[in-house]
This record gives structure tokens, C-alpha cells and sequence, in this order.
């Protein structure tokens, strides 16, 4: 992750792992790089102030849905218990932040943990990793074990007398877990299926009918500096509209994969370039995905040069969701590509909302003939039909038809294709087979 | 009355007591059925059922939800192919059919002797290093379709006791999305994820 750049790239979240690639994870180097320093300060502020404090220093969930941290937290309804949930289920195609974030650097997790916890009045929070992310979950338990022994966590956290408990629970392999009030499900032990809303936030009835407050794995990791370092350090840091900074998870045909923690207002051109390497072979670079599965496609022509921030993403009809940057070369095949992502959705899709569960599928099955040859004439309308009744009007963010946001996701790359590159999809039809095989 | 033994039990046990309210350890206590009987059983529902006081019915409507939970006999190594996009634009479909072509098993199929399942999965959460492949959840990145054939025959000929991520990394692996730095010890013994509190990390069923 050592890189030259144009421009600066201030670490915050990955600076430890970098400095010291190979202990970052043990709790003596977590203490010695200024470790545990945030929740003291923490533990010593009340919630209110916590509150005001990180709403000031604008940081945004990280999860994909960009809210205010500081603004979830302030509705956290009166009813005690309460409790913490934070969000580690990623799996979003293209999306492997979290992973690194918890093998390399769980400690932060933790002490993120804690001051959330805390500022929320918190007494027992859980960690809620992807059943697939076996080993980031005993590295994370280790150093839970770790912070146990060494009264950072139990009943007398740092000395204060504040008790904490830190559960993690892993999931069993479904995506839509990561939706907040499906998530609150799997951990009470139900299927995994999306609330119907209102109540629009978890902060008023969550898990056990009591007030939750659900963060993402980054959006915790991001706390322990906010204290150590304050406010305007942390707004210093991003775009005016976009404070600190972010992890773009780049992957597809770039040279240099990975994930990159970054300053917002770079542009795309940048990210290639000088943080991917530029395009595998030395091909064209012929589109790519902004923001993680659910995010409308962008291509040279049109959004190399726009800056990198949430605003400009939304200005150009996407948005940068969960920072997975999906990068496809001038050999890849639209009708393909969609397919994949729209399979994704249709075997994610929890069967709860008829709209998602027939039109994903029925979209995956016609991408799929038209891949092979059989497309019949009407298929390229017949995609924007199916997709017009899952996202009435096809507009980006979709207008839901359904109870989260699953199923409108998946016309995402249709309204791409059909928009960038309907002459391909047709192509395909006309003559009977894809063009690129 | 459970049938299981009783260093199970209490570890179901202790399970229990970490979550405020019981019905929320049935994934953890799923994934110790799955330990304990190899998959999913009728009876091992019925057992999380009785440890829970839920029906077996309730207990089953979780495990139908979740792929991770299989309520058909499983291989002793669940090998899953990632071919999502990510690694389908790296390469993933040459894997998987070297995989199958390999274990001479088409995906979503056990072997006669019960030794390999061969899977394709969505997003493993691995795309930097693309494509990946698990077996029995332990990670393997920037895998060609040469080196999945050395690791079906590996697994067919070493039948190791305990697999381990950074183990088969070594072996079959390329690219990582990331610098994994100091390896974890222990891995799977069985095709769920090798967890600690669950009872199901290598190390734990050796001693």
C-alpha cells in the first residue's frame, strides 16, 4: 500500500496497519500507537456531548447508506436497555474493507466499539461478521479475548466502573443481513428478512424491541481518532461536504487491486491511474462500478474526470455506496457483467416482496439467454419492462417497491446497459451469440 | 434428552448464556450441530430445537434461510468457488470448471465417498485478490485454474486433519487483496466455519 501519488493521502484508519504490517493486530502495539487513548477520552465525556461531537465532525456511515453517525445516534429512543450492533456482514460484491479493517486492525474495532457503546449507553454490543469471514473472526475474538484480560472490556472498562460486553456473532452466508433490521433478525435468531418500516431506525425499537444503534465496522473505526485528534483535524481532512477520510475497495482490471484508504475529491482518472496502476494489459478502460453491486454504472466518456466525492457520484445519476470500485476492461461483455450482478440479487433476494423475488430472477433469466445466443427480439424491452415493475419510473435511487432496498438494486446494471450500451445487447440477439466469444 | 456429548452440551451452554435472550443463539448453536453430526440432520434440528425450547419447525425455518447451513450430507471438504463479478472478470468460471472437472463433480454435488462438495458461492469478500476459493471457509486468494487442480488432488491425497487459510494460501494461492500479515493458527475441521466459541477450530478437537 505503498504508493506515489499527486496528491496527499493522510492515513487514518489503515495508518497503523501500514506503519507496522506486521503487528498491527496485537493489542502491545495497539497501545504503544496511542491505543485506548480515544475511549478514555470518551468515557470521560457524556453522551450528549459524544453526541454533539461526532455529528459536528460530520462523519457519514460507511455501510453504503451515507447517514450521519452522530445524527443515528441522537435518535436513540429513552428505553434501557439499549444496544450496539456493529455491522461487519459485509458482502456486497466488489466490498472487502471490513475484512481487512478486522484482521489487521481489530483493536480499533474495539475501542470504536466502546465509545459507541458508551455514547449510547450501551452495556453489551455485538459484532455481526459474515459467516464466511472465518479467520478476520478469530483474529477479532482474539483480541477480544485480549481486551478482556486486560480490563479494557468486562465489568470495569479502563478503570471507570462502565461494564461492556462484546459478542460476536457470525452469519451464515446471506446478504441481506446487512440491511439493518434484517440483521437485527438473524441475531434474534430469526430468519433474515427486512422489517417493515416505520419505524425507519432501529434507534427506536431494534434488537428485542429495545433501542439499537446499528454502525458500520469503518464508521467505529473512524471514532477512536475523532477523540484522540477532534473535530476540525477530522474535517480537515475530506471535502467540505465529505469529512475525513474513505476506503475504496478497487477491484476487476486494474493493475494494483486492493483497498486504498483516500482523501474524497480525487477524480476517477486519479484513482486509476495513480492508485490502480492503470488498466490491465494496457486495455481501454470501458466502464466501471462506482459504488458497490447496487450502483448505476459509469464510463470514460462521460465521468472520468469528476471528482470523487458523494455529491458528485448522486450529480451523475450513482453514488459511491460501500467504496466498491468494479473496473472492467474494452474485453469485457456487458450483457455478461450484468448478469452476474443481477444474479447476485436475484440468489440474494430473501423472497419477502413478490417484485423482487420474480423480477430479479426473471431478469437473470433473460440476461442469461440473451448471453447465449437465444435472446428474442423483445428481450432488450422486455428487461426494462421487468425492471420499470421492481423500480417504478427506473430512476436512481430507485423508488422502492419493496421493503428494502434488494430488490430495486438490481436494476442497477440494466438501466446501465441499456442506457451506455444497448447496441451490444443487441448485438448479441442479432447475431445469435456474444460477440466476445 | 440430547444424545450429544456432554463437552457439546456445555458448550451449547455457554453459548446460551452470552445472549440476553435464548432464541438468538440458535445460528452459533446451528453451526455446533453442524460439528457435532457433519450437516444438518433431522435430528440435529431437533436437537437446537430442544437446547432453544423452540419447535423444530421454527428451528428449521433459520437453517432453510442461511446457505451456510446445509441440510444435506456435505463432503468432508466443502470446496466453494467465488464467481461473483469481481472474479468473474479475473477468471473465476475457468477455476470453477477446473475444479469440477477435477473432483469430476459438477457444482452443487458431493462425491460418492463423502469426501469432497464442490460449490459456487456469491461475493467471498476477497476481490482484490480474485479470483478466490474456500474450502470449508478458509480462504484462498488469486487462484489460476492449474493451482485448483493441485488443491482438489492435495485434498484428495493428504486428507489433511485441519485446513488452514494461511496454510493453502502457501500452496495454491497468488494475488491478495491485502498483506495478511502474521497468520492465525488452527482452521476447519469440517465444512462450517472454524470459530472458536463454537467449538469447531482444529487445534480445540486435536487436544
Amino acid at each position: 500500500m505503498t504508493l506515489t501519488t499527486s496528491f496527499e493521502r493522510p492515513l487514518v484508519v489503515t495508518k497503523r496497519m501500514v506503519d507496522y504490517p506486521n503487528d498491527s493486530h496485537t493489542l502491545e502495539r495497539y497501545r504503544a500507537t496511542g491505543g485506548y487513548e480515544g475511549a478514555r477520552k470518551a468515557l470521560g465525556m457524556t453522551r450528549d456531548e459524544l453526541v454533539e461531537l461526532v455529528k459536528e465532525s460530520g462523519l457519514l456511515g460507511r455501510g453504503g447508506a451515507a447517514f450521519s453517525a452522530g445524527m443515528k445516534w441522537s435518535l436513540l429512543a429513552p428505553a434501557r436497555p439499549a444496544y450496539l450492533i456493529v455491522n461487519g456482514d459485509e458482502s456486497e460484491p466488489g466490498t472487502f474493507k471490513d475484512r481487512q479493517l478486522i484482521e489487521r486492525d481489530p483493536h480499533q474495532i474495539i475501542e470504536g466499539t466502546i465509545i459507541a457503546a458508551w455514547a449510547n449507553e450501551v452495556n453489551h454490543a455485538f459484532i455481526y461478521i459474515r459467516g464466511e469471514y472465518a479467520k478476520p473472526a478469530r483474529r477479532l475474538q482474539a483480541a477480544i479475548d485480549e481486551a478482556y484480560a486486560a480490563g479494557i472490556l468486562g465489568d470495569d472498562v479502563l478503570g471507570t466502573g462502565y461494564r461492556l460486553d462484546i459478542t460476536v456473532h457470525l452469519g451464515a452466508g446471506a446478504y441481506i443481513c446487512g440491511e439493518e433490521t434484517a440483521l437485527i433478525n438473524s441475531l434474534e435468531g430469526r430468519r433474515g428478512e427486512p422489517r417493515l418500516k416505520p419505524p425507519y431506525f432501529p434507534a427506536a425499537i431494534g434488537l428485542y424491541g429495545q433501542p439499537t444503534i446499528v454502525n458500520n465496522i469503518e464508521t467505529v473505526s473512524n471514532l477512536p481518532h475523532i477523540l484522540v485528534n477532534g473535530v476540525d483535524w477530522y474535517k480537515g481532512l475530506g471535502h467540505p461536504e465529505d469529512t475525513g477520510t474513505f476506503m475504496i475497495s478497487l477491484s476487476g482490471h486494474v493493475n494494483r487491486p486492493g483497498n486504498y484508504e483516500l482523501p474524497h475529491g480525487i477524480t476517477w482518472r486519479q484513482l486509476f491511474e495513480e492508485v490502480g496502476g492503470g488498466i490491465r494489459n494496457g486495455n481501454e478502460l470501458k466502464m466501471w462500478i462506482p459504488g458497490g453491486a447496487s450502483a448505476p454504472w459509469f464510463t470514460p466518456e462521460e465521468h472520468l474526470d469528476l471528482e470523487i466525492t458523494k455529491g458528485a457520484a448522486a450529480g451523475a445519476g450513482s453514488m459511491l455506496g460501500s467504496g466498491a470500485v468494479i473496473v472492467m476492461d474494452e474485453t469485457t461483455c456487458v450483457v455478461r457483467a450484468a448478469e452476474r450482478v443481477v444474479r447476485f440479487f436475484a440468489h440474494e433476494s430473501c423472497g419477502e416482496c413478490t417484485p423482487c423475488r420474480e423480477g430479479t430472477s426473471w431478469l437473470e433469466m433473460i440476461l442469461r439467454r440473451i448471453e447465449a445466443g437465444q435472446g428474442r427480439p423483445i428481450d432488450a424491452d422486455l428487461l426494462l419492462d421487468v425492471s420499470d415493475n421492481i423500480n417504478i419510473g427506473l430512476t436512481f435511487p430507485p423508488r422502492q417497491t419493496t421493503i428494502c432496498p434488494l430488490g430495486p438494486s438490481a436494476t442497477s446494471p440494466i438501466m446501465s446497459i441499456m442506457n451506455y450500451y444497448k447496441d451490444e445487447v443487441l448485438q448479441h440477439i442479432e447475431l445469435g451469440r456474444c460477440p466476445f466469444s | 434428552m440430547s444424545d450429544w456429548s456432554e463437552a457439546t452440551l456445555e458448550r451449547a451452554r455457554q453459548i446460551i448464556a452470552r445472549y440476553p435472550e435464548k432464541r438468538s443463539a440458535v445460528m452459533p448453536l446451528l453451526y455446533l450441530a453442524m460439528a457435532e453430526e457433519g450437516w444438518l440432520t433431522d435430528h440435529a434440528i431437533e436437537q437446537v430445537a430442544e437446547l432453544l425450547d423452540l419447535t423444530p419447525a421454527q428451528v428449521q425455518s433459520v437453517a432453510s434461510f442461511y446457505t451456510m447451513y446445509k441440510r444435506e450430507p456435505v463432503g468432508r471438504y466443502l470446496i466453494s468457488v467465488c464467481t461473483s463479478i469481481s472474479c468473474m472478470l479475473c477468471g473465476s468460471d475457468d477455476v470453477l470448471h477446473a475444479i469440477e472437472d477435477e473432483a469430476d463433480l459438477p457444482a452443487g454435488e458431493t462425491d460418492d465417498d463423502g469426501l469432497l462438495t464442490v460449490e459456487h458461492v456469491e461475493c467471498l469478500g476477497a476481490c482484490g485478490g480474485a479470483p478466490v476459493v474456500q474450502v470449508n471457509y478458509e480462504l484462498i486468494e488469486g487462484v489460476t485454474p492449474e493451482k485448483a487442480r493441485e488443491l482438489v488432488r492435495w485434498l484428495r491425497n493428504a486428507t489433511p486433519a485441519v485446513v488452514n487459510t494461511d496454510e493453502m494460501q502457501e500452496l495454491f494461492g497468488g494475488r491478495r487483496s491485502f498483506d495478511w500479515a502474521i497468520p492465525t493458527e488452527d482452521g476447519a475441521v469440517g465444512p462450517y466455519p472454524a470459530f472458536q466459541p463454537y467449538g469447531t477450530v482444529g487445534q480445540d478437537r486435536r487436544s
